[in-house]
């Protein structure tokens, strides 16, 4: 396993995954999308088809999904008004930004030779530029805050994680998101 | 890295009347989840600041579970929340005078 390093002449970020990371990213980021399209990213509907038609605001409420909750944070705590304002014009922008920094991510793997159904033994180099570096940051946080956000990962709990025994699934997923760390560790090193 | 926020390109002259008319600020809350290198690396890319402030900043947040990371009109203020969002901090915003 390794991380992102710094290309020296051209200043690119660049990384070498085995057909299996790459597919494993992939196939977060996929998931990601999934999760940004899943729960409505419009205003509820009312009564009104017209309405609802000419409606072309965002939501005004917090998404009901913790992870999307934690992906879209309330702006004023403690003035519900404009946290709803805020959300609706800004929860939309932010979703479609998400989802196209995760498709960006399989976008470059796949332009890298990662096939749908990549075979053992090959590997996958990817050299990002300085934008698409931050891209793959922020996918990379937000994979990783869904992730934590569904274990329920809190400040230093590091031990109970580490302590959990190999079969148990929780202990596989806090395996990924450990991996997902590191490269974001090594990215953030290889860009700074 | 991306380039600084327009914020910081503002003249001098309108923190007078940013703090006269609307303080309010960004502040960004700690999480399990963020590295701090990458707060770090957020805060210097975005805001441009200094690799030393961003740092404090970032040990602010760390260390307190918050720190406020940019002041200004209500605007700009909602325009960093949003590019905070973007990068995956939690970040929210209020009056500079409730914090």
């Amino acid at each position: 396993m390794n991380g992102f390093a710094r290309h020296k002449k051209s200043g690119a970020c660049v990384a070498t995954f085995t057909a299996f990371e790459a597919d494993l990213l992939r196939s977060l980021a996929a998931q990601l999308i999934e999760l940004l399209r899943n729960e409505s990213a419009v205003a509820e509907p009312t009564d009104d088809p017209l309405e609802d038609l000419l409606d072309f605001s965002g939501p005004t409420l917090a998404p009901e999904d913790p992870v999307l909750q934690r992906l879209f944070p309330t702006a004023y705590p403690e003035d519900d008004e404009a946290a709803a304002e805020f959300r609706r014009y800004t929860e939309g922008a932010l979703r479609n930004g998400k989802a196209s920094g995760a498709a960006a991510v399989i976008d470059t793997l796949e332009d890298a030779g990662l096939s749908p159904q990549p075979e053992d033994g090959i590997f996958i180099d990817v050299e990002l530029d300085p934008a698409l570096a931050v891209t793959w940051m922020r996918s990379f946080t937000d994979m990783r805050l869904a992730i934590a956000t569904r274990l329920g990962i809190e400040e230093g709990d590091e031990q109970y994680w580490y302590e959990l025994p190999d079969e148990d699934p929780r202990s596989q997923v806090h395996d990924i998101y450990e991996w997902v760390g590191y490269l974001q560790e090594t990215l953030v090193q290889a860009a700074s | 890295m991306s380039a600084p926020s327009p914020v910081e390109l503002d003249e001098p002259v309108t923190d007078d009347l940013t703090v006269l008319a609307t303080p309010w600020v960004t502040i960004v809350w700690n999480d399990p989840v963020n590295l701090m290198s990458y707060v770090t690396f957020v805060f210097t890319s975005y805001f441009g600041y200094s690799k030393k402030k961003a740092e404090k900043l970032m040990l602010e947040v760390h260390n307190d579970g918050r720190s406020v990371v940019s002041t200004g009109s209500r605007e700009e203020m909602e325009r960093d929340v949003q590019a905070m969002h973007e990068y995956g901090l939690w970040a929210t915003m209020q009056k500079a005078d409730a914090s």
